[in-house]
């Protein structure tokens, strides 16, 4: 007789199956939020996988900052194109130009929080009544009360405190017109998992997340990537060094990690000694205590 | 180390603010090297910071604890560790009478339970309440942390007494498994590493009892049964007759070539396939997600569903529930609610509120008109059309549903079908 027991990275990836199947017939609109990182990769593939020989059934929806690596870029189009996915791009530089958006200035400016403002219009423009991503709970302490099914208002505001209760695998996702839901189907993903599994399925992921030579400033601790994005500040200079991402953001404010780890395995053993958190080097947490519990409010991923 | 090959438990913590859930929780985390040297960092300042001795671990959780104290909310949140023998889902919620809803959503997806009681205080009327939900929500095993033996001097009569008070409550409960360990969550005694300072307990550590606790009997393997999700039609010239059936299996072994039956429709048939990817599945059980192709042209939709032929569920529309009210406005008989069990969906009127528990004491109340949050009762409910269900005590999946209000689109309530 066989042992009916599935072993945790296949029970992870029934539960965000059954998800993301369930966003599918609960919406009307649904998206699918793709930043180009790893984990908005990995949904992707989930998706795929949920509703084959089917295409995926919903679109991507990539805001483009206009500081994004240009690796992500190619890699995502690569993507779209193979899945025969429908791509919506919207855009921060348009919000900026038509003054939506604000940019803002100094050495540490960044993109991060304007994508707020494109997200929220780009959502309305498509009527999208579900935006699932890629976040998971063990990335950030907002995010550890975070639902499957997050309930969003009209001007979508997350509300920590008045969250639906979500028992069993029961997931509801009625609301109000105008409303909206944010869908995390890989809540209960670490980044050991991810990782794991990428290796597990042979899952392509952009070049960036390996072992390469990039021109690098390093400020506060923090290992940016040289671009034309970036203002050097006095006594700052750009050196030749040796790293990989863990995880993908905007290139100002994306903070590299030294590494030589250049396959999956290399990277996986790295993680299983490594000693800080991987969004660590994300100058986007940094601002204050509750950076991302206050843009998760407004409307942030 | 073969990191892939390793289940997954998912347990649930409750407990009060003093009892010493959340030093528990951070010493796990600590001692199976969970924690990053960057939180490491901010919490051994801030220990120093507010003067201590040592480093409190209990600050690990402190994203949660200074939004209690601002009031911000209370609520559910999950945590996550791995050693090299299993991975941790922990669903850590605070233990006061009124959060008997967040604790009944932590404890409805875990195997297990943690129940803390401290060493001095012994039983408290909280401990009742713990251990009942854990016994209402059907956990297969629970684990009983007799905390704080520090403090008693690591004391074996103390302890002895404890569980000997916690049987004589639990007898009544109908928890299957349930150990005991004493343990000191501040010092370690007992949590990853064995006490040197309790020689008279020959027992295992907490660690080791989560490692090595059997789960893989916690799913129905006998009774099949499919809800459908969705129906998969690619439309697409190579597959145009592709008809599959896409979802989740709650309980049973299904195999190609078993015949099964179809709800609500009857229709008989055989399974073709059973895939995922394209990948073809010989044998698909709980929690397994698949899609199933069947022999003959059937015209099934979301909310049906495929068992076997000889094994079906109950179907009907009279569901007698133990619910828990999770909504700030009170129910009472003749409300018109939204029902969600499995796939299926249906507009369902109160019938009768038949009597409440009091969690403390076990208590029927009987003759009450109304049932308010925090508070478990049960409920005759009818619904418009037919439900496939079981006795929550068979299939948690299949008998289990949510109370949705009509106008709110709120879930309003937990209900377990007796």
């Amino acid at each position: 007789m066989s042992n009916y027991v599935i072993n945790h990275l296949k029970e992870l990836e029934s539960e965000a199956i059954f998800v993301i199947r369930e966003i599918a017939a609960q919406f009307e609109n649904p998206v699918l939020l793709f930043s180009g990182g790893k984990d908005s990769i990995l949904l992707t593939h989930l998706a795929k996988k949920a509703f084959f020989p089917a295409k995926i059934p919903f679109p991507l929806i990539h805001i483009d900052t206009g500081h994004n690596f240009p690796e992500t870029i190619a890699f995502r189009d690569a993507l779209v194109e193979k899945l025969g996915v429908k791509l919506i791009v919207g855009s921060v530089q348009e919000a900026i130009d038509n003054g939506r958006a604000k940019e803002e200035t100094g050495a540490d400016a960044s993109r991060n929080s304007l994508q707020i403002v494109s997200l929220l219009d780009t959502l309305e423009a498509y009527k999208v009544d579900a935006a699932m991503g890629g976040a998971r709970r063990d990335e950030e302490k907002a995010r550890a009360k975070e639902r499957f099914f997050s309930h969003r208002d009209e001007f979508g505001q997350w509300d920590p405190k008045n969250q639906r209760p979500e028992l069993w695998n029961l997931f509801n996702g009625r609301k109000n017109y105008g409303e909206h839901f944010r869908v995390f189907p890989i809540s209960n993903w670490t980044e050991m998992d991810v990782w794991e599994y990428i290796k597990l399925e042979n899952i392509d992921l952009p070049s960036l997340y390996f072992s390469h030579q990039r021109d690098c400033v390093v400020r506060d601790g923090v290992i940016l990537a040289n671009s034309e994005f970036i203002k050097l500040k006095e006594n700052e200079e750009v050196v030749n060094m040796t790293i990989r991402y863990r995880t993908c953001g905007d290139m100002p404010i994306t903070g590299a990690v030294e590494s030589e780890a250049d396959n999956l395995d290399k990277i996986i053993e790295e993680i299983a000694t490594t000693r800080t958190t991987e969004r660590g080097g994300r100058a986007d947490d940094k601002r204050a205590e509750t950076a991302m519990e206050d843009r998760k409010k407004q409307g942030y991923f | 180390m073969d990191y892939q090959d390793i289940e997954l438990l998912r347990f649930t913590t409750a407990g009060s603010v003093d009892d010493g859930k959340s030093t528990l929780i951070g010493r796990l985390l600590y001692d199976s090297k969970s924690i990053f040297q960057d939180q490491l960092d901010a919490v051994e300042e801030s220990s120093k910071s507010k003067g201590f001795d040592y480093v409190d671990l209990s600050l690990l959780t402190d994203g949660l604890k200074s939004e209690r104290e601002q009031g911000i909310t209370i609520d559910v949140a999950y945590r996550y560790f791995a050693t090299p023998k299993r991975k941790f889902i922990i669903a850590d919620t605070p233990g006061h009478i009124q959060y008997t809803r967040n604790m009944v959503t932590g404890a409805s997806t875990a195997n297990l339970a943690i129940i803390l009681i401290d060493a001095r205080k012994g039983m408290l009327e909280q401990t009742h309440r713990h251990a009942f939900i854990a016994s209402l929500l059907r956990i297969p095993h629970a684990i009983v942390c007799v905390n704080k033996m520090d403090l008693v001097d690591y004391s074996e009569e103390i302890y002895n007494n404890i569980v000997s008070d916690f049987k004589a409550f639990s007898s009544k409960l109908g928890i299957n498994d349930i150990q005991f360990i004493p343990i000191s969550a501040l010092n370690g005694d007992n949590v990853v590493n064995r006490s040197e300072k309790m020689d008279w307990y020959g027992g295992s550590t907490l660690m080791y009892h989560l490692e090595t606790v059997h789960i893989s009997s916690d799913h129905n393997l006998v009774d099949c049964r499919f809800p459908i999700q969705s129906v998969i039609r690619p439309h697409t010239l190579e597959n145009q007759d592709y008809r599959g059936f896409a979802g989740r299996i709650d309980g049973g072994v299904f195999k190609p070539g078993d015949k099964v039956k179809s709800l609500p429709s009857g229709f008989v048939s055989t399974i073709k396939t059973i895939e995922l990817n394209g990948e073809q599945i010989s044998e698909a059980f709980a929690p397994m997600s698949v899609t199933m192709t069947l022999e003959d042209e059937i015209d099934n939709s979301r909310g049906d569903m495929i068992v076997r032929e000889n094994n079906v569920p109950e179907i009907g529309q009279d569901l007698e529930v133990l619910v828990t009210w999770m909504s700030t406005t009170p129910i009472h008989a003749r409300t018109k609610v939204v029902i969600k069990h499995t796939t299926n969906e249906s507009i369902g009127m109160v019938k009768e509120l038949k009597y409440k528990i009091d969690i403390n004491t076990l208590h029927r109340i009987e003759n009450i008109d109304k049932v308010e949050m925090n508070e478990i009762a049960r409920l005759s409910i009818r619904t418009a059309k037919p439900m496939f269900y079981d006795a929550y005590k068979k299939n948690r999946q299949t008998g289990s549903v949510i109370i949705i209000d009509e106008q709110t689109n709120e879930t309003i309530g937990a209900g377990m079908i007796i």
